[in-house]
This record gives structure tokens, sequence and C-alpha cells, in this order.
């Protein structure tokens, strides 16, 4: 008997689509945003005092620009590295200490768990307070914004290893350091980039926080600045800027992540039709 | 004369459940032993305190003599999942246990005997389940233990890739004087590979039943798989552990 051969059409939904050329997908909300506000604006739905078009914001970051807006964005982002890298090192080994050692765990983690719950801006008056109105409380501020994330995913990371990758460690009698660095940490890795990721975007919300209330530059004060003189483009041009250098930032860590975890066979969304 | 593996587990527990009490197990020097017995009966434990991963029980374990304390340089085991390290490449999986002078000339032999010819440097990710355990098996014999534990390592695998390991895993041995304690639920697994099968009791205690496997080496898988052990072991098996 002669064999047929059975061709079997791929459907419609199982074949790739065809990706649209040119711009990342991420800036399509973004620009309807502000093609809609313009109209809005221009149409008179929405008053341009409260809100002002794109062009206007355009034409404030363009002034700002030539009055001394670097200074601005420079103390903000010095303030959030300064802060960030401070809270970072010390939830680092703070956080593996605590996973690794049930006393250390029971001494610091419940007055951690309770500082954590603490508002940021409950912080300010107290800083103020003991710092003045110096870089000090701003930077540790910040810290201790950047510091409970971390210390979280690392704790987190560390208690989630898999058992049985630590019992190949203890097979191969590898003393408590080398189990803690050749297998506890690597494994780690994932949950404490989470962290670091975590740890650096609320480090830009708390220097806002710590920049509204007492700063002469920064973006923080550029938004008080604007509320006291009324002008919402101004105010908009500093949230602006602080939406792109987050993205930046967190864009660096992302990186980061991909460079470090290429070892990963998890699930991404290139997986996903 | 004292066994080469001596193994003498007087109790151990798990909570206020006992697992293992009153066994006794004695292996040659190069002797090849499976463990059979169905799931829940301390055969898994019984690896881990040869191992020296559960020390929490009473007993003793002797190797050539020596009480085994804890893990040991001359045992070595491989798990029912490979356990390689993703974030190592497939050699420094292998090489894992050779602290700060790894012989990577060696590990790419080992590599080679396994079948995995070329994927030192590859991920752990870019391999398939049976690929992975050969590399697991590497790196058991890497360090060249004078006892090699095997806790179900062919069970995720499919039944082609399982024929190729247990004949990998058979010359391996064979080659080295190796003396292996394997556990498996398959029957006909364990009477291709080794020399004796031990019956374990579903009730703590003493093994259940205890039987020669004489055929001489090479053997042939159809052979084993008619051997009138065969019956006798699942006749053993539905008796042990029937509900």
């Amino acid at each position: 008997m002669e064999r047929q051969a059975i061709i079997i059409e791929t459907p419609q939904s199982l074949r790739p689509r065809r990706r649209l050329p040119g711009l990342p997908l991420g800036l399509l909300l973004p620009t309807l945003a502000l093609i809609g506000a313009e109209i809005g604006v221009r149409a008179g739905l929405v008053p341009a005092n409260l809100l002002p078009p794109p062009s206007a914001i355009l034409e404030a970051l363009s002034w700002l620009l030539e009055n001394g807006l670097a200074g601005h964005v420079g103390a903000s982002t010095l303030r959030v590295a300064a802060g960030f890298a401070a809270g970072a090192l010390l939830a680092l080994p703070l956080g593996a200490l605590v996973a690794l050692n049930r006393r250390a765990e029971a001494v610091f983690d419940p007055t951690f768990q309770a500082l954590r719950a603490i508002p940021s801006l409950a912080w300010v008056p107290l800083l103020l307070l003991w710092f003045g109105i110096d870089e000090a409380p701003k930077i540790i501020l910040i810290a201790i914004g950047a510091f409970f994330p971390v210390y979280m995913g690392v704790v987190a990371g560390i208690r989630g290893v898999d058992r049985g990758l630590t019992e190949v460690g203890l097979l191969y009698r590898l003393s408590p350091f080398a189990l803690a660095r050749r297998v506890l940490l690597p494994a780690a890795l994932p949950s404490i980039l989470t962290g670091l990721r975590n740890g650096l975007s609320l480090a830009w919300m708390f220097m806002v926080a710590a920049e509204l209330i007492a700063a002469s530059r920064g973006l923080g004060y550029l938004l008080t600045d604007g509320r006291e003189s009324s002008r919402a483009d101004i105010m908009l041009a500093a949230i602006v800027l602080l939406a792109v250098l987050g993205k930046i930032s967190d864009s660096a860590m992302q990186a980061l992540e991909r460079r470090w975890l290429a070892w990963r066979d998890s699930y991404t969304t290139k997986d996903a039709r | 004369m004292s066994a080469f593996l001596d193994i003498a587990i007087n109790e151990k527990s798990h909570g206020a459940r006992a697992v293992l009490r009153g066994f006794h197990l004695g292996l040659r020097q190069g002797e090849i032993v499976s463990l059979v017995g169905a799931s829940g009966c301390g055969k898994s434990t019984l690896l881990s305190i040869v191992a020296g991963l559960d020390s929490a029980y009473r007993g003793a374990v002797h190797l050539d003599g020596r009480p085994l304390t804890g893990p040991d340089a001359d045992v070595g085991l491989v798990f029912q999942a490979p356990r390689l390290f993703p974030w190592l490449s497939v050699a420094q999986n292998v090489v894992f246990g050779a602290g700060t002078q790894p012989d990577l000339v060696r590990a790419d032999a080992l590599l080679g005997e396994v079948g995995l010819q070329g994927y030192g440097a590859a991920l752990p990710k870019q391999l398939s389940g049976g690929q992975a355990q050969r590399a697991a098996i590497a790196r058991g014999l890497y360090l060249e233990p004078r006892v090699l534990l095997l806790d179900e390592p062919f069970s995720a695998v499919d039944a082609f890739t399982r024929m190729r390991l247990q004949d990998l895993l058979a010359q391996a041995a064979r080659q080295r004087g190796l003396t292996v304690l394997l556990v498996t639920h398959d029957i006909d697994e364990a009477l291709y590979l080794s020399d004796r099968v031990i019956l374990m009791d579903s009730m703590p205690g003493p093994a259940r039943a205890e039987f020669a496997v004489d055929a001489p080496w090479p053997r042939e898988r159809r052979e084993m798989a008619g051997s009138p052990l065969k019956p006798a072991i699942l006749d053993s098996l539905h008796a042990a552990h029937a509900i």
C-alpha cells in the first residue's frame, strides 16, 4: 500500500505573529496619553493651568535645562546612589546572617519587620531633628527605603534554596562558609536581584519624600517649587524626569539580571504566545 | 569476616514514627546490591544515613572497618533527580567536589565515558533529563569513591535512556570494582544490575528477603527478565506490602 503524507495545517492562532517594526511597544501608552492630553487641553476639555499640554511641559523642560536642571537631576541621582548603596550594603550581610543563623533571626527579624511597617514620611521629622537639613537625613531616609526590600530579598532567597542542592554541598563536605558562597548565594541570586530592583525603586520614592520636605536642589525640590509658584508644568516636568530616571536605573538592573542569571531556565514572556 | 560496607541500624525514626529498626546489611567489596520495597519503607532514608546526610539514628555504618560518621570522600551518592547546579557548566558540576584544584581533563574524560563528549561548557538547562542524569553519574564518579549509592537514579528517564544508563552504570562499576548500593522500584533493573537483591519490609524491621543473582557478566536483558527469581521477588514483594 502506498503511503500518503498527512499535512496538518498550522492553525492561524499558533503561527508566530508578525511584530510591528520600529518603536518598542512600551512607548505606545505614554504616546497615546500625551496625544490625548494635548488634544484635550487644546480643545478646552481640561484647564491648562491644572494640566498643561505636553508641548508646555516640553517648554518647561527646555527652560529648566537652561536654568540648572542638570544640578537638580545630579543632586537627586547622587542622593539615590548614596542612599541605595548604603541601604543595600547593610541589607546584604544582615539578610544573609538572619537567613543562615536562627539566633540572629530571633534577635534581628522581629525588629526589622516592625521598622519595615513604618511609613517613610514618619521618619522625616525625626531625621531632621537628629541630623539637621543637610544631606545626611536625606541619604539616611533613602537608605531606610532601600534596606528592607533588599533584606527581604536576601532572606527569602536563601530560605527558598532547594534543599536538594544544599544536600549536594553537604555531601561534598563543604564548610558552612563554602556552602553559603558556592551554593546558597548563587541559588538565592534571583531573589536577591529582585530585592535590589525593588530597593532601587523605593530609593527613588524615598528621595522624593526627603526632598519635598527639606531641600534647595533636586527633583523633589522642583515639585515643591512648582506647587508654591502654581506651575503645574514644572511639577509635571519633574514627574516626567522622575519616571525617566527610574526607568533608566531599573533597565540597568534588568540588564544586570539578564547577564548574571543567564543560567536560569525559567518562564519568560518570550515563551508566551 | 566483617563486610566491606557494614550497615547496622538499630532505630531510625521520623518524629514518632519508626522508619528503620533492627536492619542489618553487609556488602562485599565490588558487590552490587539492590534494595527494593514499596515507597516509604525506608530505602532512601537508609541511603541518606550511609551517605552521612542523616546522623539522627541509632546504629553504626562501617566502611572497611572504619566508622562513617558523616559525608565521606569514599562514598558517592547519585540522587533520583540530577541536582546539578544550574549556574555552573556541566564540567564545573562534575568537578564540584574537587575543591581548589579541579582536574578538568579528567572531567572531560568522565563526560566522554558517560556519552556527554563536548557538553562540558554547556549549562544544565541545555541538557535533556537523561543527559543531566549522566552528568550527575559523572559527578558521582569524579572523586573515585569506593562506594556508590544510587537512589532511583533512572526513574525519571524514558525506557531507552534508562537501559543505556543501566549499561553505563554496570560497566563503570565493574571496571572500577565499585561497591554499589542501588535503590530501585524496577525488579528488572535490580535483576539486571545486581549480585544481590534485598527486599525491605513495609514495617520497620530486618530485610524481608534476600535473593542472590548468580548470572555471569555481561548479562542479557531478555534472559534476566525471564529469570526464575523475578516471580519469587514479586511474590515476596506482594506478601511484604499486602494491604
